[in-house]
């Protein structure tokens, strides 16, 4: 969990190579005014978003965001403005289809309840005419992605599984036909925290692998901090306030709209995204039995294991059980102050 | 007028159960086609009006004023123009059947729920595919229900078209009402009148067993 957002931050160079599938999307001054309404719902909204990139869009209830996003695949039209995919004009196309290439999940699924779950995940492959034994392959390939046992799930219908395996199939389903886009329109809102805290586990390892570039609407920040490449933090009528890495909101929050998301803690919350590694380990103690950290926790991890311990320094400990360092709570903060602008780094 | 007498009823039925079979038989085969013609009819108006508030609430309303017509008034209308027998029974039970499966129809098919419909319009299906391939077969149960309810009510209509010499255990009930005081004039009755009874019970009994083969597994409650 945590720790897999910390390695993110190192291997961001690294998505950017062969492993990644998606392409570049750009809005440029989109807006849509709703007919009867002077205000509008989106207001000269433009944002480039690179190939492979996992962006948030992160703001309250009724701001535009799901609205701004619907507009990508058209789900919504937009009233003025244009995007583009892969640098063609999103406008020009045929909707339908250009959503068979964009990957669409909801927040409540929408799972088509008289088709079994192979069947669903197969409808977009049917739709761009793939032959049996390939739709077959991809349904069983997907299933065991998103860590459903295909022998088991193929068959059954969406009634017979739990919230959770139901997100995965809505999930899965909208890889099935390998989408360059994906839309994701707050898709794990409608799960209990522990199942939510799971999926976005899983989420965060699927991107690693697949790399798409994706829009992920959510009302809930952390949820933004953890999985986004960039967050975009939207007011009224989609207007961005910030639009940058998770790391860099958080230690310059660009105006107080943005800092009322990021709420207390902020320190904490950074720590999250940053590995222990990055700290300067002291020589560790060796002792056995004490309590200790893995080498691919973050910071936050150490930092919560310190506080419980209530010791001044914690090991470092590999795979194996050997201790590589130990790092204390100074080691920490030295971290914190050696990323504030302009401040020179502590006990150097 | 006789008591009521027991024996005399089955040795009616002994001597006439090949007639009786026959006008079932006929009463059957009429519903069914009536019911038949007012499904293909009546689903194709759902589809034509189930997203179009207007011209939906106009066709329900027409549906229904049929249901305000009596049967035997609608019947004696229809025949300067269609004359006796098996067609104007037809048209008429078309017309009677015609609400429960419009409105059914409409209402089977908004009744899918917007999250589906939104999730298979951003996978790119069109209007008319998502109609065929997930409206419809969601829909189903409900439009078969519809069609049940059709099929009950033009099983008692049907009766009431032995007035205008249509098809049928009607006959039996009307040749026994108009010769009342003869000897058979109860029997007459009471076996078209049962047999309109068992008729509707088989038939439910039937779209029983229909529903739940043609409905999804996933949908079964």
């Amino acid at each position: 969990m945590s720790d897999s957002t910390a390695t993110r931050a190192t291997t961001d160079a690294a998505s950017a190579d062969s492993t990644q599938s998606g392409v570049a999307i750009t809005l440029d001054k989109v807006t849509k005014v709703y007919p009867g309404q002077e205000t509008p719902a989106v207001d000269d909204f433009s944002m480039s978003v690179r190939p492979g990139e996992l962006v948030m869009f992160v703001g309250p209830s009724g701001c535009g965001k799901t609205t701004t996003m619907k507009m990508i695949n058209r789900i919504i039209e937009p009233s003025s403005g244009s995007i583009a995919i892969d640098g063609r004009d999103v406008l020009s196309l045929n909707p339908n289809e250009l959503r068979r290439h964009i990957g669409y999940v909801i927040q409540q699924i929408g799972l088509f309840p008289h088709m079994t779950i192979a069947e669903n995940i197969a409808v977009v492959p049917r739709l761009l005419g793939w032959s049996k034994q390939k739709i077959a392959d991809r349904v069983d390939e997907l299933l065991q992605t998103v860590q459903l046992d295909p022998g088991t799930f193929a068959a059954r219908y969406p009634k017979q599984l739990s919230g959770g395996q139901q997100q995965r199939v809505g999930v899965a389903r909208a890889l099935a036909a390998d989408p360059p886009v994906m839309l994701m329109d707050e898709p794990f809102g409608a799960t209990d925290p522990i199942t939510r805290e799971k999926l976005q586990a899983e989420f965060l390892r699927l991107q690693e692998s697949i790399g798409k570039t994706i829009i992920f609407v959510t009302h809930d920040f952390d949820e933004a901090i953890r999985l986004g490449d960039r967050i975009a933090v939207l007011s009224d009528r989609s207007q961005i306030e910030q639009f940058d890495t998770p790391a860099n909101i958080l230690s310059g929050p660009a105006n107080d709209y943005v800092r009322s998301f990021i709420g207390q803690g902020a320190a904490l919350k950074r720590l999250a995204l940053i590995p222990v590694t990055d700290a300067k380990l002291k020589a560790a103690s060796g002792a056995s039995g004490v309590p200790s950290v893995p080498v691919e926790a973050s910071l936050r991890d150490a930092l919560d294991a310190l506080v419980l311990a209530g010791v001044p320094a914690i090991d470092v400990v590999d795979g194996d059980g050997r201790a590589v360092g130990a790092v204390s709570v100074e080691a920490i903060s030295e971290v914190l102050g050696a990323e504030l602008p302009g401040v020179p780094p502590a006990g150097a | 007028m006789n008591g009521f007498d027991l024996q005399g009823l089955f040795t009616f039925w002994s001597r006439r159960w090949d007639d009786i079979l026959e006008l079932a038989l006929q009463h059957i085969a009429v519903v069914a086609l009536s019911v038949l013609l007012a499904t293909v009819i009546g689903v194709l108006i759902g589809i034509a009006v189930w997203n179009r508030p207007v011209p939906r609430s106009l066709t329900i309303a027409a549906a229904g004023v049929a249901l305000t017509i009596p049967s035997l008034a609608l019947l004696a209308l229809i025949t300067p123009v269609f004359g006796l027998g098996w067609t104007p029974t037809v048209i008429s039970l078309i017309f009677y059947s015609l609400l429960p499966i419009v409105r059914n129809t409409a209402v089977g098919l908004r009744e899918v729920s917007p999250a589906i419909m939104e999730s298979a319009k951003g996978m790119g299906m069109s209007p008319a595919k998502i109609l065929f391939t997930i409206q419809l077969p969601i829909a189903w149960p409900i439009i078969l229900t519809g069609v049940r309810v059709a099929a009950q009510l033009t099983i008692g209509i049907a009766a009431i078209a032995a007035y205008v010499a249509g098809p049928g255990l009607g006959q039996l009930i009307f040749q026994g009402l108009s010769s009342l005081g003869s000897k058979n004039a109860l029997n007459f009755a009471l076996s078209g009148t049962l047999g309109v009874v068992i008729l509707a019970l088989l038939v439910d009994g039937a779209f029983v067993l229909i529903t739940r083969l043609t409905t999804s597994r996933g949908l079964r409650v």
